[in-house]
């Protein structure tokens, strides 16, 4: 009666995962969970280490989104030698953070989302991949690499390679930008920005295309979280923390990121690795929220660049009559506004003359034993928190990943995904597919989140009411 | 002094009474690694990377402090040569916690060169992730036990050029550590002048800077030569 289907390893999402379905007695999806099952340790391993060796360390956490931590860590350094860094450094930052973003989101929608979108979710397993979508439309997949290249370009210039550079660090940066590289930057342009137009343009008629999957794709109430701008606008390198709830009312703004243990708490569960942050004064799991472009392009007034607010501004009539778009599937779309933005806003620091400044490191002491770095990594708000002795090495560490605050969105996307489409205990590999897609909408990164070994096998079980495993697919 | 007449590795050559095989195998470009050898400081033999067979002995001979003798055949380059390099360079990769992907000399690091050199690709011992500190309470460096390799470079530059002694070793076998003073904080040794010598001729990124980060450290070790030579000439030294 009871049977295994394995499929091993998850495909096209960064990290090690499982997810287990419960049923009741009558054969109905009763629950749904996300498991993360691997554990890096790197706050642990980081204690006795110097501040200054921090970016460099942290760097290692993923190889996805590298710019994101070494920037965040070089902010919490910022903190702790209380520190204001060069004009031209913190431009420099907002290069490379924007950089990251678009390569990071680039593979979130060409490499690992649009191959379902093209192909369908019920396309045979092997050409559901970069390569089946190159067989399919070469010229869409070849765009989307070069724009990911586009990226990795700019990370490679500004810190000599494309991860793990160690290129930020307490003070500012360790190189200014060259003349002749600025110009390569722009010679991109426009290639660049008609990939991202046509990526949104593409994604448009998959909306259409999935009017089925859509409306269960992790479509339910929380809250959203974000940085934004002094003005109101998208941020991504610094800004206050704001908070919205699923009506669209701004619940709490003007936070200050570096007290995020004063709004966030961590609860955790024993079926997983990820711990479950959520908002303080609603408790746990009632303050569960959402980040990420999603919840970024939701919270705020407004995007800086015109033809990114145009789409934002089309985004937001999404949400119906509510102020806040609460499906997860426009995660996408959210990415892609982001996309634009981060193609525009280069383009705009490329023509600032500060960009090109010489002077991008400043140098202290250690001038306080504590702390924050915040900043937006292309999956939500990322928080690095060092409390270090007089010396400079780190007593201790707390790492906020943004993956870890989807956790309980990802759940419930799971669950409603689940509920949705397994009807009479059974599984076939399109809800299967359709499951993951749901967490793909979020690009988690476990690597990230768990500081886990980046290994990427789901597992998913059907349990029924007595725990028993009826089925198990390994992929 | 006499002269003595030798072969290594099949080449005649010749030499002073008192010069070493590794002296003659320097001046003639045959290569031999060393890693607690460094030209300015007194020979120890202790890393035994310079390891080196003479004919008619059957131990293995530290090149660096093997003085040359008349007759001797000498093979600085046998199988057996390149077998125990490799495993010396792995007894010290699995003894220390050394991570070069955040290491402040990665790409400029003596040990990681070496490495190379010698052809390991794989550490077949067991890792014994000692639990050893970092030391940052001196004003402008840092040394982190977990990269020390015991070389004594630092010893002996603070003793022979500098004339401090601030370092010294105690314990013995795998608890032997490098100690400042009497096994004191760097920050707390009177004795130390802050020339920052020890730093440069460390081989590995237990001695650097404090606030460089990844593979920011690169160690000029020129001024060795320079201070000794100096020195030797007695070039600072006025008479009336």
């Amino acid at each position: 009666m009871s049977e295994t289907i394995t499929i091993s390893p998850v495909t096209r999402i960064e990290g090690h995962a499982k997810i287990t379905i419960h049923l009741n007695s009558s054969g109905e999806v009763e629950d749904a969970r996300f498991h993360v099952n691997e554990f890096r340790g790197f706050e642990k391993f980081c204690e006795g280490r110097l501040v200054w060796e921090m970016p460099g360390i942290t760097s290692r956490i993923c190889g996805i989104c590298p710019a994101s931590h070494f920037i965040t860590s070089a902010k919490a350094g910022d903190d702790i030698l209380s520190i204001g860094i060069p004009e031209t450094a913190e431009k420099l930052r907002r290069l490379m953070t924007l950089a990251q973003w678009v390569q990071s989101h680039a593979l979130s929608f060409f490499h690992l989302s649009s191959p379902d979108f093209l192909l369908g979710f019920d396309a045979h397993p092997a050409k559901r991949n970069i390569f089946g979508l190159l067989e399919f439309d070469k010229e869409f997949a070849r765009r989307g690499i070069r724009l990911r290249k586009f990226g990795q370009e700019i990370i490679e210039m500004l810190g000599g390679r494309r991860i793990h550079v160690p290129w930020a660090v307490a003070g500012g940066v360790r190189q200014p930008l060259e003349e002749i590289e600025k110009n390569q930057i722009l010679s991109w342009y426009p290639e660049v920005k008609e990939t991202a137009k046509l990526a949104l343009d593409t994604l448009k008629t998959i909306h259409i295309k999935f009017q089925r999957e859509i409306p269960s794709f992790g479509n339910f109430h929380s809250l959203f979280v974000g940085l934004v701008g002094e003005n109101g606008a998208l941020e991504y390198y610094d800004g206050n923390l704001r908070i919205m709830d699923s009506a669209g009312n701004i619940i709490a703004d003007k936070l200050d990121p570096k007290k995020y243990f004063n709004y966030f708490g961590e609860a955790t569960e024993s079926w997983t690795y990820l711990k479950f942050p959520f908002y303080k004064p609603l408790g746990y799991p009632k303050g569960f929220y959402r980040v990420g472009p999603l919840a970024r392009v939701n919270i705020c007034d407004f995007i800086e660049t015109p033809l990114a607010e145009q789409e934002r501004k089309l985004f937001k009539t999404l949400a119906g009559s509510s102020e806040a778009v609460n499906n997860s599937f426009y995660y996408h779309y959210a990415r892609l506004i982001e996309l634009l933005f981060a193609i525009e806003k280069i383009e705009e620091l490329m023509h600032d003359p500060g960009i090109l400044g010489k002077h991008v490191r400043a140098k202290a002491e250690i001038n306080s034993l504590e702390g924050v770095g915040a900043s937006e990594a292309p999956r939500g708000t990322l928080f690095h928190h060092y409390w270090v002795d007089e010396n400079g090495v780190l007593k201790k560490s707390n790492l906020l990943i943004a993956t870890a605050q989807n956790n309980i969105a990802m759940n419930r996307t799971v669950r409603q995904i689940a509920m949705q489409f397994i009807e009479r205990k059974k599984i076939t590999e399109g809800i299967l597919n359709r499951i993951e897609a749901g967490i793909r909408c979020f690009d988690p990164c476990l690597s990230c989140s768990t500081h886990a070994m980046g290994k990427m096998p789901l597992e998913i079980l059907l349990i029924d009411e007595n725990n028993n495993i009826i089925e198990r697919k390994l992929r | 002094m006499a002269v003595k007449t030798f072969t290594i590795d099949g080449q005649q050559f010749s030499a002073q009474e008192g010069e070493t095989i590794l002296q003659v195998a320097r001046e003639h470009n045959i290569p031999i690694p060393t890693l607690c050898f460094l030209e300015g400081l007194s020979e120890v033999g202790a890393c035994r990377l310079c390891l080196i067979q003479v004919e008619g002995n059957n131990k293995l001979l530290p090149a660096c402090t093997t003085k040359v003798e008349e007759g001797m055949v000498v093979h600085t380059n046998t199988e057996k040569l390149k077998k125990y390099r490799r495993m010396t360079i792995a007894l010290l990769a699995s003894e220390g916690n050394h991570v070069c992907a955040v290491c402040v000399v990665n790409n400029h690091c003596e040990l990681q060169n070496l490495a190379y050199e010698v052809g390991l690709v794989r550490v077949r011992y067991p890792y014994l992730f000692p639990k050893k500190e970092l030391d940052a309470t001196h004003k402008r460096f840092v040394i982190d036990h977990n990269r020390c390799v015991l070389c004594t470079r630092c010893v002996r530059v603070c003793d022979e050029v500098e004339g401090a002694h601030v370092w010294d070793v105690a314990g013995r076998g795998i608890d032997c550590k490098i100690v400042t003073g009497l096994d004191e904080p760097w920050g707390d040794a009177e004795t130390c002048t802050s020339c920052g010598k020890c730093v440069l001729v460390c081989p590995t990124g237990t001695l650097f800077e404090k606030g460089v980060t990844v593979a920011e450290m690169e160690k000029q070790q020129d001024f060795l030569k320079f201070l000794v030579n100096a020195r030797k000439k007695r070039e600072w030294v006025y008479e009336e």
